[in-house]
């Protein structure tokens, strides 16, 4: 396969312990591929398990049945059945995932909470806080704010952060979970750019996003998510 | 980076094997087996009387196992059982290569002597007899946990809870351990002094590449630090993995009243 990421009939269900342990079923079958240089955008209602999805390929949701194969330093690693230190190695150096909300560590500075993902790749500091810097600007980040940690910013402003930090990274594949959902028009079309480099740096990313604009112009292709819907 | 980078490593540095402990008819500790990789953080969680702190004492070879084995990898690259290492293996362990850090600082630190001295003194129990370069080397070490170099002729018992933490965490790493125990490590602090102590644990543990394993009952201190979690529940290891899959998709019933039960901010 030349696939960067694909999931073959990948299956996860939540069993609810504390209530009574009741199934919930969120999908089943999920299968589908992402190539190098193509966004994938998976589509469908609120609740069809579109976070689910990204998440079970971040491996922060075990998947159940079926398998999730990321190429990884030239191997097929099954995510689905990967012990966490290789897991944690995917995540150093192939995958990158932007949430849409920023998980912040108190006390450190925005600029470095963006340099992070560089220097634990080797990148001295200087070079990987001129790099957040330049994507900081780009993303209309006033130079003030850099030094400050980002927890007391706005939500949107923590998002562009967020932003900055999942696309400063030359990993291979990247997950976006709504990377434009509290964004102005004018950072949106920043976001809207910086997939588009992405792309043709020939990485795989998988996509949720729910303005019909912005799909139309990041998407090569659509999932439609419904279809792994698992019924009960 | 050296963290993760030693992640790669292929080789555990320590492993446990089926670890128990009875007391009389109390299982306090059953069948847990797991390994530790160079550079890997992993966080005990569970509730007060889960075995935890015995665990933590059997793996760090202050309790001896009813059943089981702990092995580490010295410095040589030999896989050795712990319960079969000499003294002076055993001293260089406790003194150099690893450190433990207590919940109470005053079990860690010795509290009527100076700052200074008591950063120097794991110095000079391994052979250092330069007063000038322990001064220097502790001063530095005071610097990086940020406490004010104006400080080290005090005592710790003049210090805050937060300070002593920070301190006794100078003491630990001035050797350069390999391995590093924490006991509750923030337990007992204020949570503002906490987030702090927290921030500049993740800091050092991934500056210095340094494994840890770290008994907690605060899932987000297990969050922060770890990357991999074991909830512990009546003695036995219930629930283990990845330590963002383990909390936010937790499987276990009892590790998902752990999770629920967390007061959101």
């Amino acid at each position: 396969m030349t696939a960067m990421i694909e999931l073959a009939n990948a299956e996860k269900t939540f069993t609810m312990h504390l209530q009574g342990g009741v199934e919930l079923p969120v999908v089943r079958g999920v299968s589908f591929h992402a190539d190098p240089g193509e966004c994938v955008v998976l589509s469908g209602p609120s609740g069809a398990g579109k976070s689910s999805i990204l998440k079970m390929i971040f491996g922060n949701y075990r998947c159940d049945s079926g398998r999730i194969g990321i190429r990884h330093q030239g191997k097929v690693i099954d995510l689905a059945t990967a012990e966490p230190r290789q897991v944690l190695s995917i995540r150093r150096s192939t995958i990158g995932y932007v949430s849409q909300f920023l998980r912040a560590v108190p006390r450190v500075a925005t600029i470095d909470v963006v340099a992070e993902p560089l220097i634990v790749n080797g990148v001295t500091r200087e070079e990987a806080r001129e790099r957040a810097g330049r994507l900081l600007r780009r993303l209309n980040i006033p130079e003030r704010l850099w030094t400050l940690p980002p927890s007391t910013f706005s939500g949107g402003e923590q998002q562009r952060v967020n932003i900055a930090r999942g696309f400063i990274s030359d990993l291979p594949i990247l997950l976006l979970d709504e990377p434009t959902a509290s964004l102005d028009a004018a950072n949106r079309a920043v976001v809207v750019e910086l997939i588009a480099e992405k792309k043709t740096k020939g990485v795989a990313m998988v996509a949720i996003v729910h303005d019909d604009e912005i799909r139309h112009l990041i998407a090569d292709r659509i999932v439609d998510v419904t279809s792994f819907a698992a019924a009960a | 980076m050296s963290e993760l980078s030693s992640l790669d490593n292929a080789q555990p540095l320590l492993v446990a094997e089926g670890l128990a402990k009875n007391y009389g008819r109390l299982a306090a500790c059953r069948d847990v087996s797991f390994a530790l990789y160079p550079g890997e953080v992993l966080a005990i969680v569970g509730e007060s009387g889960s075995g935890k702190s015995t665990l933590l004492q059997l793996l760090s070879a202050q309790l001896a196992p009813s059943a089981g084995h702990v092995a580490y990898r010295m410095r040589d690259g030999v896989l050795r059982d712990l319960a079969e290492l000499g003294e002076a293996e055993r001293r260089f362990l406790f003194r150099t290569d690893w450190g433990f850090v207590h919940q109470d600082p005053a079990q860690g630190l010795r509290m009527g002597v100076s700052a200074g001295a008591n950063v120097g003194e794991r110095l000079m129990a391994v052979g250092w007899n330069h007063y000038g370069r322990i001064r220097d080397i502790a001063s530095t070490w005071l610097e990086r946990v940020e406490i004010d170099v104006g400080r080290i002729d005090d005592a710790p018992k003049t210090y805050s809870g937060g300070m002593r933490q920070r301190l006794q965490i100078a003491r630990n790493l001035v050797t350069e351990p390999r391995l590093v125990f924490m006991d509750e490590p923030t337990g007992g602090l204020d949570v503002s002094v906490q987030a702090r102590l927290l921030d500049l644990m993740r800091n050092l543990v991934s500056e210095l590449g340094l494994a840890a394993i770290v008994v907690t009952h605060d899932l987000a201190v297990a969050r922060l630090l770890s990357h991999r979690v074991m909830v512990m529940k009546g003695g036995r290891v219930i629930e283990t993995g990845l330590t963002d899959q383990v909390l936010d998709d937790p499987r276990e019933p009892y590790t998902q009243l752990l999770v629920s039960s967390i007061l959101p901010p």
